[in-house]
């Protein structure tokens, strides 16, 4: 008799009907609205003008709607230096994070399939790398980029940001999971090279975590700043990050011209491609992040 | 907004992981190595005739400025000039390019060959050896084209380190508007200042008399008006002493305002300073005469409101400080010191350049423009047609001698904050701010190879 009883119970507990937790909703509530009121301070303040900006409540508009005068005036500003910055970017996400991707692919999933000597070696490099904070490095890596005549060219932020020891990390341990040993057997037996096996089969198995880590690399080069700020000092080649950074500081000291809406039409515009990205990729990004959380 | 450069510097760890890519590439690359070691200016010696013919001759440099009518002065210079290419490059506001341009300097390359340097920060590029002397072509003999303080803060004895672009001398601008509303009378000393002070704030609690929530470059210019003597430089030697009869004096004043709340908790440049400039919540300016520019673009909302008269002084005697300002310096990087220099000498002392400057709203550091009648009879429309430029030139002349800034007072600046700063947001005393500051510099100048106040 107890058994039906016992059943009713559990569907009140299943994952597809979970309970109703208040202090949970609450929490959710208020971390929506803190991580909303700042993109929803963007969007209001993109349609105001220089002076609007000044003189109207920040959280809503004011009486001028300049959105698209403040959007045309972003393209156009400085003969469009907008539109190269947003060039620049694209150049940095496409080779710097692909490339660091391709590489962080490889070495990841070369290391959690084969055994080789000096593998630990590798392993305990690629963990202190991960705890190295850059800033520390930034001063010596301008120097030793300045002694190659590299500093002020686009390679000064392309190679650093081709390096990325937290995906190598994430790649390894996903690959360790979600490439079984016995399937990469099977593919030799069956006479099939080791690339042959890698771009056929593990590359499969392998893509949410591929995802994953370019979705972190991408995101992490598109808000890069203290690299390319310290590398560059020609603005024809600064990032979006930077060049905007400008733009704010144009607001400063004697001569200054303040251009704070076409800074916040501008932040705006460099926001939205990289919430484009992570709405298209975030369901990789989501079974990535549970990988290896459940040993088949 | 105002936060906006600071969030995005935690992604700085790519920059570390990078070098481990570097090296491996540093072989591939080897052969691009330009190694320029600089011997540039070995053979400087020269006149203005020998620039005038380097200018003729050409070439190409380049020109690092953040001046907003850079870009109209280079242009009006290759049309004068046209066998010189001019890269103008705006390599950042003040501080971001120091730090940029100090970069260059260790590195041995990848500076300019031109830089825009605020007078506050020149001694510190001088003392590392960074600039060429300018002495070499003759440049001594432009002295009496500037003003004296201008002058003084471009030169070390006969060595000449740059050539003037503007300059600061500090007056009083205040929004008319307010002071009818709340009938007060216009300051010529500080106690009658800081009793408007207390009278406004005590009419309308929202409206201070200024704001100030600490500022390095206020502070030093408000000692200097003081006639105090906190920086005195001799080569290596330094003495720092901010409890001088002319820092004890401003602070007197100061401590005053500061304790009682009558100055504005806003930030100086910030998007709240410009609004509050604007509706009337900040009542008046002690600043540099290339306010007006700023004024009119910033803070439109209060046209025909403001004024400009002299700085309040302490015994009602004028006196004025130099704030802000900068010079533009040939740097020792330089492969064609001499052609620098030929652009150097047009940017700074030719009309043709001087007249682009002043249209974009500059206040000049030349003697001639500053007493041209066109210019002291201008009655800009935004402060009511007050001829602004008479009390402004005034300024210039009343600006106390002997002052020094330390050899590193852009570091000494970028601390004020963390040690003196903290006397604002407590309203505690602000000469223990001081003294904390002076601490600090005491410190970090004899780690830097000073001998401080030994």
């Amino acid at each position: 008799m107890t058994a039906p009883a016992f059943a009713r119970d559990r569907v009140g507990t299943t994952p597809l009907r979970p309970r109703r937790s208040k202090t949970l909703l609450i929490v959710m509530v208020v971390y929506a609205i803190y991580t909303l009121v700042p993109l929803v301070w963007l969007l209001v303040n993109s349609t105001k003008t220089q002076a609007g900006l000044f003189s109207s409540f920040g959280l809503w508009f004011s009486d001028d709607f300049a959105f698209w005068d403040n959007l045309v005036q972003t393209l156009t500003y400085n003969d469009g230096i907008f539109l190269r910055w947003l060039g620049n970017t694209l150049l940095y996400v496409v080779v710097g994070a692909g490339g660091a991707t391709l590489l962080a692919t490889l070495a990841g999933y070369g290391l959690a399939k084969y055994r080789f000597p000096g593998r630990r070696a590798v392993f305990a490099i690629v963990l202190g790398a991960v705890a190295v904070p850059g800033t520390a490095l930034a001063v010596p890596t301008f120097l030793l980029f300045s002694q190659m005549g590299l500093t002020n060219t686009p390679w000064s932020v392309i190679i650093p940001s081709l390096i990325s020891p937290f995906g190598l990390y994430l790649v390894w341990v996903y690959a360790a999971d979600s490439v079984p040993t016995e399937l990469l057997e099977a593919a030799r037996m069956d006479g099939a090279g080791e690339f042959r096996t890698f771009f056929t089969i593990s590359i499969r198995l392998l893509m949410p975590g591929i995802v994953t880590v370019l979705l972190f690399t991408v995101v992490a080069t598109w808000n890069n700043y203290f690299l390319p700020l310290i590398m560059l000092s020609d603005p024809q080649w600064y990032p979006l990050t930077v060049g905007l950074n400008q733009w704010a500081a144009q607001a400063q000291g004697a001569g200054a011209q303040p251009i704070y809406n076409l800074v916040i039409m501008g932040s705006l515009l460099t926001i939205i491609p990289i919430v484009i990205a992570f709405l298209l990729l975030q369901r990789f990004w989501q079974s990535g992040l549970s990988a290896g959380s459940v040993k088949q | 907004m105002k936060h906006m450069s600071g969030t995005r510097r935690r992604v700085a760890a790519l920059a570390a992981l990078g070098t481990v890519a570097a090296l491996a590439l540093a072989g591939c690359a080897g052969s691009s190595d330009t190694g320029g070691s600089g011997d540039s200016g070995a053979a400087a010696s020269g006149s203005l005739d020998s620039i005038k013919a380097a200018l003729e001759k050409g070439g190409e440099i380049t020109y690092w400025s953040w001046t907003p009518s850079a870009e109209a002065q280079v242009a009006a210079f290759e049309k004068a000039y046209p066998k010189v290419k001019v890269k103008l490059v705006n390599a950042g506001t003040s501080n971001d390019q120091y730090t940029k341009l100090q970069n260059a300097i260790k590195a041995g390359s990848g500076g300019p060959d031109v830089a825009q340097i605020e007078y506050f920060a020149l001694p510190q590029f001088e003392l590392t050896d960074a600039l060429f002397d300018l002495s070499a072509y003759g440049f001594g003999d432009l002295e009496d084209d500037y003003t004296a303080s201008t002058w003084n803060s471009v030169t070390s004895g006969d060595k000449v380190y740059g050539l003037p672009q503007d300059s600061g001398p500090m007056a009083l601008f205040y929004n008319k508007a307010v002071f009818d509303k709340y009938d007060l009378a216009v300051p010529t000393t500080w106690d009658e200042y800081v009793a408007d002070a207390e009278k406004l704030h005590a009419a309308d609690p929202s409206k201070y008399i200024t704001s100030d929530i600490g500022d390095a470059g206020f502070t030093t210019s408000m000692i200097w008006q003081a006639g105090g003597h906190p920086f005195q430089v001799d080569g290596t030697n330094v003495k720092i002493d901010l409890q001088d009869a002319g820092s004890k004096k401003w602070t007197g004043t100061w401590n005053t305002l500061v304790s009682k709340g009558l100055v504005a908790p806003i930030a100086g440049w910030s998007d709240d300073w410009f609004k509050a400039l604007g509706n009337g919540t900040i009542a008046t300016l002690v600043t540099g005469a290339w306010m007006p520019g700023n004024l009119e673009s910033g803070a439109p909302d209060a046209s025909g409101d403001w004024r400009v008269a002299p700085m309040p002084t302490y015994d009602g005697q004028p006196a004025s400080a130099e704030n802000g300002g900068s010079a533009q310096a040939v740097m020792k990087q330089s492969k064609n010191p001499e052609l620098a220099a030929g652009f150097l000498w047009w940017l700074n002392n030719s009309d043709e350049s001087i007249s682009v400057f002043l249209q974009s709203g500059g206040f000049p550091s030349t003697t001639k423009q500053l007493q041209a009648d066109d210019f002291l009879n201008a009655t800009p429309e935004y402060f009511g047609g007050q001829k602004i430029n008479e009390v402004l030139a005034d300024a210039a002349n009343n600006v106390v001698t002997g002052w020094q800034y330390l050899p590193f007072q852009v570091y000494a600046n970028s601390i004020f904050g963390d040690t003196a700063g903290q006397a604002y947001a407590d309203k505690s005393d602000l000469n223990a701010g001081l003294l904390k500051w002076q601490s600090a510099l005491v410190d970090y100048g004899n780690q830097q190879g000073f001998s401080v106040n030994k």
